[in-house]
């Protein structure tokens, strides 16, 4: 799963990079959903409403 | 004593009621704990699987668990991904059940991963398979699509626990609650996308067992049928399942939750899916008897025996498969209440016998000369896991349903009046 483990392998093997590729997609899909649920809230708690409004998405998600 | 943690505008039982049908579902999960805690100490001897049966009723449930639980993601890609396009009309309706399908998903995913945790016999080296993973098997991807998409239906059920009355009062709760939600479709397509691949690796993983030929299937790429059957499937379930567990929702609290057109639209949806995953079952039983099966040197009656014999497949694509998807899809029976459950009940068995035919009639067909065909029966403990897992469900849906705004069309559906005035915060009210 990670480079440091000894089976991890940088040989261009396409079973190993799609399925890691996309592993590491999700979870930064992830990671950054909550980050950005993170920040928000710590802007608008702080007071930052400013920049609370210009990073507030609006596409694709409240195009619906 | 939690009045103050009630939902605004809706009347829920008194807690000495709630806490009665608590205890009922606590006992199946202390009977589960107690299994559980015997195979931790004593081993996987506390169950009747052996070498023949590696998989046992755990996976069974496992599988039936994921496969109504798809009505969480199905639901929300439904209504977050393509909802505000091609299903406009009905958007009303689903975002009605869409929480009940996120908290109903996240209890299956949930429970499938603990019984998981058991089922592999040294759950402290149940890490090796995302640090040492093998990315050629079928059972990686399931593992890690399962785990990531548990995180996911956490994240989706967060906005609904931080809408709890007494927790929205703080401000950091309903900032980040209400942030969650905004990007609500961001996790409803990570969704989607990791159950699309872990609902067909399950069935892949059958597929791919070329030494067993009642599994075994040919396929696109590296995909085999199954792969495909049971996304289909599963699609085709979910809805049925949140639909069911609504109703007896509904029956248990005598109050109607959501408006009937929800439940015609999910009975249409499950209907529909489930009728063209009947007609590719059929196809893909009847290739696999005219072409895995004489090419394996064996016919048709060889996988068929006592007590797993024909009638199993009668049962799984007759009965609770065409018979359901004929009630579901026909206007004038779907419209009839009665008919609709059984349908949906009809459904959600079909799928079980399927995910039970798939591992328990696989592993029970010899493959040795040598072999006999085998049978499998439970242990109490095997039973103790899986009962405490359907005890822990009912309990958390029982919770939510208590102290979370879970279905939004209640409080207009159910008002509550006081000396003839409809109140919208009767959670303050003391009932007798």
């Amino acid at each position: 799963m990670f480079p440091f483990v000894f089976e991890w392998s940088w040989q261009l093997d396409w079973g190993r990079i799609v399925f890691m590729g996309l592993l590491y997609m999700v979870l930064g899909a992830i990671s950054l959903g909550m980050l950005y649920a993170f920040v928000m809230t710590w802007l608008k708690l702080t007071g930052r409403d400013k920049l609370y409004e210009r990073l507030w998405l609006r596409f694709p998600f409240t195009l619906w | 004593m939690d009045l103050a943690l009630i939902p605004n505008g809706v009347q829920r039982c008194s807690l000495k009621t709630f806490t009665s049908w608590a205890v009922l579902w606590i006992v199946l999960i202390v009977w589960g704990l107690v299994s559980a805690f015997l195979v931790f100490w004593k081993g996987l001897n506390q169950t009747n699987m052996n070498h023949y049966f590696a998989f046992g009723l755990w996976i069974v449930f496992d599988l039936s668990l994921i496969a109504l639980g798809a009505g969480a993601f199905f639901t929300g890609f439904l209504t977050h991904i393509i909802g505000g396009i091609f299903l406009y009309p009905f958007r009303d309706n689903l975002r009605a059940v869409v929480n009940a399908a996120v908290v109903i998903g996240f209890i299956c995913y949930s429970a499938a991963i603990a019984m998981l945790g058991v089922d592999i016999g040294q759950p402290i080296r149940g890490w090796f398979i995302f640090w040492h993973a093998n990315v050629h098997s079928m059972l990686t991807e399931v593992s890690f699509c399962i785990t990531a998409y548990l995180g996911v239906l956490t994240i989706e059920y967060l906005p609904l626990i931080l809408s709890n009355r007494k927790l929205k009062q703080v401000p950091e709760f309903n900032i980040f609650g209400n942030t969650l939600h905004h990007i609500v479709a961001l996790f409803a397509a990570v969704g989607t996308f990791l159950s699309f691949f872990h609902q067909g690796s399950l069935g892949g993983m059958f597929g791919v067992l070329f030494g067993r030929p009642f599994a075994f299937r040919e396929g696109f790429f590296i995909w085999p049928w199954t792969f495909f059957l049971f996304i289909h499937s599963s699609i085709a379930a979910g809805p049925a399942f949140t639909l069911l567990c609504i109703w007896v929702a509904q029956k248990a609290t005598g109050k109607q939750l959501v408006t009937r057109d929800t439940f015609t639209l999910l009975a249409k949806i499950s209907g529909w899916l489930l009728a063209t995953y009947m007609i590719a079952k059929i196809a893909d039983t009847i290739g696999w008897a005219y072409g895995v099966v004489p090419r394996a040197g064996l016919s048709f009656m060889d996988f068929f025996q006592a007590p797993y014999g024909v009638w199993l497949i009668i049962a799984e694509i007759g009965i609770f498969g065409i018979i359901p998807a004929i009630i579901l899809i026909t206007p004038k029976y779907r419209e009839r209440e009665n008919l609709l459950v059984i349908g949906a009940l009809m459904n959600v068995i079909g799928i079980v016998l399927n995910r039970f035919i798939v591992t328990i009639q696989t592993l029970a067909i010899p493959v040795m000369p040598f072999d006999r065909f085998m049978t499998y029966f439970p242990t109490w403990q095997e039973w103790g896991i899986a009962f405490g897992s359907i005890g822990y469900g009912i309990l958390i849906f029982s919770l939510s349903y208590r102290y979370l705004p879970m279905f939004p069309q209640e409080p207009e559906l159910n008002p509550v009046e006081v000396l003839g005035t409809v109140v919208t915060d009767s959670g303050a009210i003391k009932r007798s």
